[in-house]
């Protein structure tokens, strides 16, 4: 108990010492959160929009004043021809053309029904999506607004076109704020982040400098040596996570909902999860270059497979399977639970076993990887 | 016997560290390995102090084996390895405190064992490691390997590095520390270094030459030597090389050092053919060997 305890206060006494290190693990990450929170949206602002009038009429003109009143859209120009705003969109001047048909107002009063033909930038797919769905919705509004002036002064009243109104309620998340749903997550990134990088050139850098070989010639017991090195990462990820969600209330007024000591009890099993990776990388590389590269290449994968930026429901099902294996995804899945919804422990349990599993796993696989031998 | 090493052999991919090697350390002795770099002496010192595994042959220190008595050797040893590898980032005195609690010691406990080495760097105590001296640094690390009073003492050139004042007196120390019934092996590619030990392993390309107290290895020496001096270094070891009779020829500090395999060797003869051949300034005396010559000797 004695030899642990005395690692541990070593370890301390070496993070705290390196000056560097310090503004490196603390500061950096609160950067981080507070610039990605605001800037990582997947609202998809100022679109340009160009449009080729064929009708000329007042109906027309209605639709687009519609598009420019959005804050969403920008209304660029008005093109003479479809081969003008062809070349537009080729230099990057707009994202989206509209194209109103010849008799547009009189097909509308007539059949009841027209054609508008739209181009969207699909450069980015996702964000052409988005646009897509937006202008949808502006059309579909004024084509039911127009519809009731056109068609009221013609029609007997009970044959009006009777409104169905659809009023959205968003649950978890009323306000549908992105950094209500964005901050939990890179919270997340950040404590995963910070934690691995330190615990994966931890060991390898004590190979690095040759104190391990000295290490290993002394009578310590693996399991001393792991728990010693474990427990100061543990603190500070817990740190790290107290800070990160003292900013998410104070700045971005980020509900909590949930239990907070349900949070921290998850985040202790995950970020055990996560050191138990570190260590296992540490002692399999000989340098402190390896052991980070290595832990780059696993970030990169959890973070972008986690559901944190695109959701796991529309990757293909291999990939979907691949991320059962993700501990990232189950962090995001409970801090948002937690957080937003006030999961309780209940309901957080089959993360929690996942959690816990992998855990024994990823430790297990450290201890016994690192060997005192050469 | 305190070290016993039965036929150690370790080879990496396609280098033979080390090639049948047997010795034995008698207890309380000083054993010197020397050799040049890449002899094997490292190699040889991870093994016995349990890092590596050898492929074949068997030893033990203290009477336990290298395998099977692991956990007892590591708590009976104490090793200090070729590079620094004390933490640079805690001080003097936070190094050794750490050492004394892993081997579950205190430093009061053994301070009698380091006191002589400790009081020269206890000025230096809250200094970090890192910033210490080339023979502070020795002197420290000799320390926190000594702290949990270990039976046998493995040093893995601990005076490379160091400065001739420095070198001394750490031999000096490890003199003491053989008094106080303390097994030291030690390892050193200088050659003066060797005639401080009890007995000397000559090692090369992972073979032993030699072994014996460093009297006993000069006194086999047969040839006789002489030192020759002359204006052009150089041209001078070409030509002693082209020397019909010549048996060796090597450097030797500022003079090159040359033994004749004849035995009507006359140095006048040799003076004229250097002069012969444009050599100015020329000196010839006979010098007594020492184990670097023995150790050429036997490595040719």
């Amino acid at each position: 108990m004695n030899t642990i305890r005395y690692i541990i206060q070593k370890e301390f006494k070496q993070i705290f010492r390196n000056k560097g290190m310090l503004p490196l693990i603390f500061v950096l990450p609160l950067i981080q959160l507070i610039i990605l929170s605001n800037a990582a949206t997947f609202e998809i602002k100022n679109i340009k929009v160009g449009y080729v009038d064929f009708d000329h009429s007042s109906t027309s003109d209605g639709l687009m004043d519609k598009f420019t009143a959005s804050t969403y859209f920008q209304v660029k120009d008005q093109f003479p021809s479809q081969q003008l705003a062809n070349s537009a969109m080729l230099n990057g001047d707009i994202d989206v053309i509209i194209t109103i048909p010849s008799h547009f107002e009189r097909d509308l009063l007539k059949e009841q029904k027209v054609n508008l033909g739209l181009q969207i930038n699909a450069i980015d797919g996702a964000a052409a999506g988005v646009t897509n769905f937006y202008i949808q919705q502006v059309v579909s509004t004024y084509n039911n607004a127009i519809r009731a002036e056109l068609i009221q002064g013609n029609l007997p009243s009970e044959m009006l076109p009777k409104n169905l109104l659809t009023i959205p309620s968003f649950w978890y998340n009323e306000t549908l704020n992105y950094k209500t749903f964005m901050v939990p997550g890179i919270l997340v990134l950040i404590v995963t982040m910070i934690t691995l990088f330190l615990s994966g050139m931890n060991i390898v850098r004590e190979k690095e400098i040759g104190t391990l070989e000295q290490i290993n010639v002394t009578p310590i017991k693996k399991h001393q040596f792991i728990i010693g090195k474990l427990f100061p990462f543990v603190l500070i990820g817990l740190l790290l996570l107290t800070i990160g969600l003292v900013i998410s209330k104070v700045i971005f007024s980020i509900p909590i909902n949930g239990s907070i000591l349900l949070m921290y009890g998850y985040t202790i099993i995950y970020i055990l999860v996560i050191l138990g990776i570190g260590l296992f990388i540490s002692n399999f590389t000989d340098t402190q270059q390896q052991a980070m590269f290595i832990s780059w290449f696993f970030v990169v994968i959890f973070i972008l497979m986690s559901g944190l930026f695109t959701p796991i429901e529309s990757m293909p099902k291999w990939a979907q399977v691949l991320t059962d294996f993700n501990p990232i995804k189950y962090f995001v899945e409970v801090m948002r639970m937690v957080m937003l919804k006030g999961s309780s422990f209940q309901d957080i349990l089959p993360q929690i076993i996942k959690t816990s599993i992998y855990a024994i796993l990823m430790n297990g696989l450290a201890v016994w990887s690192y060997k005192k031998t050469v | 016997m305190s070290i016993s090493v039965r036929n150690i052999s370790k080879s990496f991919k396609k280098v033979q560290a080390l090639d049948q090697i047997s010795f034995e350390v008698a207890q309380g002795e000083l054993f010197g390995l020397i050799g040049p770099d890449g002899a094997g002496k490292t190699t040889l010192f991870r093994i016995l102090t349990t890092l590596l595994v050898a492929d074949e042959g068997s030893a033990s220190v203290f009477g336990f084996d290298v395998i099977d008595g692991m956990n007892d050797i590591r708590n009976s040893v104490g090793y200090m390895p070729g590079k620094f590898s004390l933490y640079q980032d805690l001080t003097v005195e936070e190094n050794l405190t750490f050492f004394a609690t892993i081997f579950d010691t205190t430093v009061a406990e053994n301070y009698h064992l380091i006191e002589d080495i400790y009081v020269q760097i206890e000025p230096f105590k809250n200094r970090r490691a890192g910033a210490l001296s080339g023979g502070m640094k020795q002197k420290l690390a000799l320390c926190c390997a000594l702290i949990h009073q270990p039976k046998v003492l493995f040093l893995d050139e601990p005076t490379t590095g160091v400065d001739p004042v420095s070198r001394k007196e750490f031999w000096e120390m490890l003199k003491r520390l053989q008094q106080k019934g303390i097994t030291i092996l030690v390892s050193t590619p200088y050659m003066d270094e060797a005639a401080l030990c009890d007995r000397i392993a000559l090692i090369q390309d992972g073979k032993i030459l030699d072994i014996n107290s460093p009297e006993e290895i000069v006194a086999k020496h047969q040839h006789v030597i002489y030192d020759v001096k002359a204006s052009n270094p150089h041209q001078l070891i070409s030509l002693l090389k082209a020397y019909p009779t010549a048996h060796s020829v090597y450097p030797f500090g500022e003079y090159v050092h040359y033994t004749d395999q004849s035995g009507e060797f006359k140095q006048e003869d040799l003076h004229a053919y250097l002069a012969h051949n444009g050599l100015k300034e020329i000196v010839i005396q006979p010098t007594p060997a020492t184990i670097e010559d023995a150790f050429m000797e036997l490595a040719n």
